[in-house]
């Protein structure tokens, strides 16, 4: 009987790192030699682009508001956002009284933030809308208050974008609301035209809507009586935008099962009672990011009525431009300015409308 | 108070008429709704008529046969002033059409790439996939157009030192490209081509029905494309392999010879490309993450590969999804195309808008927009909805 003596086994290698930056790196740019040669391509591709943009955008860009400098840098000038920025934002809005645009397009952007809050969804908030507008419409418009009258051609920039957006998916809402429930009315009359109002308004392109806006509608009203353009721009964009709605909220509408519309007709609750404690609750709830998504692209659109002469951001940044031979060569980071706030705005509602996804759909949880 | 509701089990309904019925109620409802609709069109009906009468507007599409009086910047058929409106606006719409067909099959392939590229294994392409959908899709096409139009205008070097790029020369003038000279050689390669897709599609069922019979399958896509290509190559050479081409030179004020595209068209085309890409990736990426993963961890079970898997399994499915989100893409992008009017780019809707500050005939312009469009996105609608129909979930 031989005595054992104790031997070492290898020590086994450590286990592979699953965790932390390298073991990151290594699996998601370096896992196969696909995705390295991917990684070393596309890394190539930035470094040779990225440097020269730096160089543009910030190294050699001027920051001062001369356009003799500006002339001679081989940068990007945004100098000209820093000169002409409150003409971009404000357009042709008398510049003594900027402050006005300012105050109430900051009242109509609280009022909006304020109905995005779940804990303010409460009856006060209606007063405090219609409480909003007035004060809204008597510091934009003037005339009373000793305030100077700025007539609504004045009305410009951010102010107008901001205004013309706003108002057009508040009012466009219910309209899409009553649209869609018609097209899945029993009467046939009216679902067929339900029907063709929606497929009418979504075969066109809004240019069209807004031409007619600018150009039959003064033809279609009776003779002496004239609609302010801002107006009737706004009512273009509100029905071209309700129809889009629309077939939105019908999305929702046919996902409800019918066994839950039979149910709500057994316990003998009426067409609008069924509609709006049964359907419309689960209905909306479930078309929130399409909702969401139809108000981006009217915030988007509004862009569009630079074409018929009304000068809001788009508009006012290319006539601050246009009219400054100095500066006129640097429209192009004019342009970045104004793409940066566009972008600021609808991607903060395309996050605001992940957010509300989950908090509407909050019962589905388990 | 009497129940009208309560018939006997056996006995069917009897139907009496009521004043209290919801079918008596629902068509005075619709009556009404009618009533009302038809009230209002003939009431803004007449104050136009009124209105044209008093500012002495004269109507009717009789203007179509007049001279137009102005030049079209580009077209693809030879138009000048003198001749009439109906002509501007065909040029117009075949303009509208060429951007619009060009720019779909662009934003197919490239937001495919984009969409496919957010499930790719390397981390700087999703992350590039998911900065480019973000970013174009949240600034205004409007504006992208502007910009693009802009660099094209403005960046470029001047037509007189261009940009070359082997045969291509970029420049504020727009791009110039080498085109082939038409000859004999190029109609018998067509001819050939033709001879190819039949030849293809002969060989498509025979090899679909030795895969019934046998099991082993054959090539079905790079074969065809083989048997196409060789057909045309042997047409082009049996017509004599004309190899002349008429290529862009430097001239002394302008680049002469070859086929150009203007900035305009350019432009247009590249801002509704990127722009629609982005929503097309959106679409894309939806429709394969709407395919459970089931249905691939099951096909590479029966011994799929994974190519075999993505065209047999996964893409049939997600195309149910992709299709219809897709095709209204598609509508809004040649809807998108009527912003041409800002960059100068001859669109019907720019032909239109110049016809009613010449003729001041407003309601007919706009009429005519309003038709063109509508038949294309009625027609695409209808195929859309058919679809809709077959292929949405039956609830008795």
């Amino acid at each position: 009987m031989s005595a054992q003596t104790f031997q070492t086994i290898a020590p086994r290698p450590a286990p592979v790192q699953t965790e932390g930056v390298l073991a990151w790196v290594k699996s998601n740019l370096f896992n196969d030699w696909k995705t390295a040669l991917g990684t070393a391509v596309i890394g190539a591709v930035l470094l040779a682009l990225l440097p020269p943009l730096y160089r543009w955008a910030i190294a050699n860009a001027v920051w001062v508001a001369d356009s003799d400098v500006c002339h001679a840098a081989s940068g990007a000038c945004w100098g000209v956002v820093r000169e002409k920025f409150r003409f971009i934002i404000f357009g042709r809005y008398p510049f003594e009284e900027h402050w006005r645009a300012l105050l109430s397009t900051t009242v109509l952007l609280a009022l909006i933030i304020t109905s995005c809050i779940r804990a303010c969804w409460k009856p006060w908030l209606a007063a405090m809308w219609v409480a909003g507008l007035a004060l809204y419409f008597c510091l934009m418009r003037g005339g009373v208050l000793g305030l100077p009258r700025v007539d609504t051609d004045l009305w410009s920039g951010l102010p107008l974008t901001i205004l013309l957006a706003s108002l057009s998916m508040t009012m466009a809402f219910p309209i899409a609301l009553c649209i869609a429930l018609g097209r899945r009315s029993g009467m046939p009359a009216i679902r067929s035209l339900c029907t063709v109002y929606v497929e009418l308004i979504r075969g066109v392109p809004l240019i069209s809507v807004l031409f007619m806006a600018s150009f039959m509608f003064p033809l279609l009203m009776p003779q002496g009586f004239s609609i302010d353009v801002l107006v009737r721009v706004l009512a273009g964009i509100t029905l071209f935008a309700a129809a889009y709605m629309a077939e939105v909220i019908r999305g929702g509408l046919q996902a409800i099962p019918k066994g839950q519309i039979e149910a709500a007709a057994t316990l003998g609750l009426s067409y609008w009672q069924t509609q709006r404690k049964i359907v419309l609750p689960q209905a909306l709830a479930m078309v929130v990011p399409g909702v969401m998504n139809s108000f981006i692209s009217t915030f988007k659109d509004t862009s569009l009525v630079a074409i018929v002469s009304l000068y809001e951001l788009t508009g006012a940044m290319g006539m601050a431009m246009n009219a400054d031979a100095n500066w006129r060569p640097f429209r192009i980071e004019g342009y970045l300015f104004i793409a940066l706030i566009y972008f600021v705005f609808c991607f903060s509602m395309s996050r605001y409308s992940l957010w509300i996804e989950k908090q509407v759909n909050k019962s589905k949880l388990r | 108070m009497s129940d009208p509701s309560t018939p006997s089990s056996s006995a069917p309904p009897q139907k009496t008429f009521s004043w209290r019925s919801q079918a008596f109620r629902a068509l005075v409802y619709q009556c009404v709704a009618v009533l009302v609709i038809a009230l209002a069109v003939f009431y803004l009906a007449n104050n136009t008529a009124t209105n044209m009468r008093a500012r002495g507007i004269q109507s009717g599409f009789d203007f179509l046969t007049g001279a137009a009086g102005f030049d079209i910047g580009e077209s693809l058929f030879a138009f000048d002033s003198g001749e009439p409106y109906w002509r501007a606006y065909l040029v117009g719409m075949t303009n509208t059409l060429r951007v619009a067909v060009v720019g779909i099959l662009l934003t197919t392939l490239w937001g495919t790439l984009i969409g496919v590229g957010r499930f790719s294994r390397n981390a700087l392409v999703r992350g590039l996939c998911v900065a480019y959908v973000e970013l174009f899709r949240n600034i205004p096409v409007l504006l992208q157009l502007l910009m693009w139009y802009l660099l094209f205008t403005e960046v470029l070097p001047a037509s007189t030192e261009p940009w070359v790029l082997g045969p291509l020369f970029l420049s504020k003038g727009g791009l110039n490209f080498p085109i082939p000279v038409w000859a004999t050689g190029q109609l018998w390669a067509v001819w050939g081509a033709v001879a190819g897709l039949l030849a293809a599609w002969a060989y498509r069922r025979y090899a679909l029905r030795a895969f019934e019979q046998t099991g082993h399958s054959k090539s079905m896509f790079w074969a065809p494309l083989a048997i196409i290509l060789a057909c045309s190559v042997l047409g082009w050479v049996l017509g004599g392999a004309p190899m002349e081409v008429n290529a862009p030179v430097q001239g002394e004020f302008a680049i002469e010879n070859g086929g150009s595209l203007t900035p305009e068209f350019l432009a247009l085309l590249l801002g509704l490309t990127v722009y629609t890409a982005a929503f097309v990736a959106e679409v894309v990426r939806g429709g394969i993450q709407a395919v459970a993963t089931g249905q691939a961890e099951a096909a590479s079970a029966l011994g799929l590969g994974r190519g075999q898997t993505m065209r047999l399994v996964m893409l049939p499915q997600a195309l149910r999804v992709i299709i219809p989100p897709m095709t209204n893409q598609y509508l809004n992008l040649t809807k998108n195309s009527s912003l041409a009017v800002a960059i100068g780019y001859p669109d019907v809707v720019s032909i239109a808008n110049t016809a009613i500050n010449q003729t001041g005939r407003a309601v007919e312009c706009i009429a005519i927009i309003m038709l063109v469009y509508l038949s294309t996105s009625l027609f695409t609608s209808i195929l859309m909805n058919w679809y809709n129909a077959r292929a949405a979930i039956k609830e008795r």
